[in-house]
C-alpha cells in the first residue's frame, strides 16, 4: 500500500540550500550531485564544500567516511530524495556508526530535478521514517526556512547522526550555472582546508 | 600469508581506515576486520568506495577489501568520483572464478575483471605469494604519485 505524499510545498530548494549554505560556519559539507551542488555553489562557494558530479547515491556515504574520519570536525550533508534511494544502504550505515558529528539533510522534492522533474518515488515513500527505523539519534521534518534553519543550528549543537527531512517544492531555478571548479581542485582544496 | 600478518603489513605502510564487503578469498583478513571497531562494514562495494573516498579526503589513507563480483558495482563511484576527483584509495579485491571449479556466478567477472578495469584506466596488480611487501610498496608509490586509486587482486591461497 502506497502512501501519497503531496508535493504542495511553499518552500524552494534552492531557498533551503542557501538557508543551510548562509548557516554553515565551518563545517564540512557534502552536496548531492546536480542541482544541489549548483545551488550550494551559487549560494556560496567555500573550501569546505565538496560538490559532487556524477557518484549519484554516494554522498552519504562520503560525508560518513569524513565524520569518522575526523571526529572533531562537524558534517553537513545536503542530500536529495533521488540521492537516497539510490543509497539507501547509506542510511543504515550511518546509523550504525553513529557518528555524533554527522547532519544529513535531505531535501525531498519527491522527483529527479536533476534530469528534468521526473517522479521518485519518494513522493510514496516516508524517507524521514526509513531514517527513523534505521536509528538515526534525531529525525526531525520541516517545510519552512525558518524551521531549517531553527533545526539546522540545533543539529550543529546536537549529538548525532541527526536527519533533517525538508519537503520542498520540485522545480528548479532557471539559468542556474554549473559548478565552474575543476573536481580535482574541489578535491585538492577540500583536502587542504581539513588538514 | 595470513590475515593478520597481512593486517598487519597493511598497517605497516600506513593505512589507517578499514572498509569492504565480506569475501570468502581470504577468511582469515576477516576475521581481523570483524575484530577492528574501527571496520566499517558496507552494505555495498560502491558505498565503501564512497566511504573511503570521504575519510581520503578527510586525511585518511583507506584500503577497501572486497570481492570482484563487486567490481561492477563499483565502476560508478571509481569513474566519476575515485578517479575524477583524484581520490587515492587501495582496493584489495577477492579473485573469484579463478579456479575453473568456482561456483559459476564468478566464471564471468573471474575471467574478466582485468578488461573490465583496463577498460576504464583503472590500475591493478595481481598479489603474489611471498611478495607482498613489495606489492603494497608499489600501491602506495602509486597513490602518492598518481593520486589515482589502485586494486589489488588477491587470488586464492595467497591470503590464508
Amino acid at each position: 500500500m502506497t502512501v501519497a505524499i503531496s508535493l504542495a510545498r511553499e518552500l524552494t530548494r534552492a531557498d533551503a540550500v542557501a538557508a543551510a549554505i548562509d548557516g554553515v560556519e565551518d563545517e564540512l559539507v557534502f552536496c548531492a550531485t546536480g542541482m544541489i551542488s549548483r545551488e550550494a555553489f551559487a549560494a556560496g562557494d567555500r573550501a569546505r564544500s565538496f560538490y559532487t558530479i556524477g557518484s549519484m547515491g554516494l554522498v552519504a556515504s562520503l560525508g560518513l567516511g569524513a565524520a569518522l574520519a575526523r571526529p572533531d570536525e562537524r558534517v553537513l550533508v545536503l542530500d536529495g530524495d533521488g540521492s537516497v534511494l539510490m543509497g539507501m544502504g547509506g542510511l543504515a550505515m550511518i546509523a550504525e556508526r553513529a557518528p555524533r558529528n554527522l547532519t544529513h539533510v535531505v531535501l525531498d522534492n519527491g522527483t529527479y530535478g536533476s534530469t528534468g522533474d521526473q517522479r521518485a518515488i519518494s513522493d510514496a515513500v516516508p524517507l524521514d521514517e526509513v531514517a527513523r527505523a534505521c536509528g538515526y539519534a534525531h529525525v526531525v521534518q520541516v517545510d519552512s526556512r525558518p524551521a531549517l534553519e531553527r533545526e539546522l543550528r540545533c543539529a550543529r549543537e546536537a549529538d548525532g547522526p541527526v536527519f533533517v527531512h525538508v519537503r520542498v517544492a520540485p522545480g528548479n531555478v532557471r539559468g542556474i550555472g554549473r559548478v565552474t571548479l575543476d573536481p580535482e581542485e574541489i578535491a585538492r582544496r577540500f583536502r587542504e582546508s581539513v588538514s | 600469508m595470513n590475515g593478520p600478518v597481512f593486517r598487519a603489513l597493511l598497517l605497516e605502510h600506513g593505512f589507517d581506515f578499514f572498509t569492504g564487503v565480506p569475501d570468502s578469498t581470504f577468511h582469515t583478513l576477516w576475521v581481523e576486520l570483524d575484530a577492528d571497531p574501527a571496520y566499517v562494514s558496507a552494505t555495498s562495494e560502491n558505498l565503501a568506495l564512497g566511504l573511503a573516498a570521504g575519510a581520503q579526503l578527510a586525511g585518511r589513507q583507506p584500503a577497501v577489501v572486497m570481492q570482484n563480483s563487486g567490481l561492477g558495482l563499483s565502476l560508478n563511484a571509481f569513474t566519476s568520483l575515485l578517479q575524477l576527483y583524484r581520490i587515492p584509495v587501495l582496493v584489495v579485491v577477492g579473485w573469484r572464478g579463478h579456479d575453473p571449479d568456482d561456483a559459476p556466478e564468478h566464471r564471468l567477472i573471474g575471467a574478466r575483471w582485468a578488461e573490465l578495469l583496463d577498460s576504464v584506466d583503472l590500475s591493478h596488480a595481481v598479489l603474489e605469494e611471498g611478495r607482498e611487501n613489495e606489492a603494497l610498496a608499489h600501491a602506495t608509490a602509486h597513490l602518492r604519485d598518481r593520486g589515482t586509486p589502485y586494486v589489488l587482486v588477491v587470488p586464492p591461497g595467497v591470503i590464508q
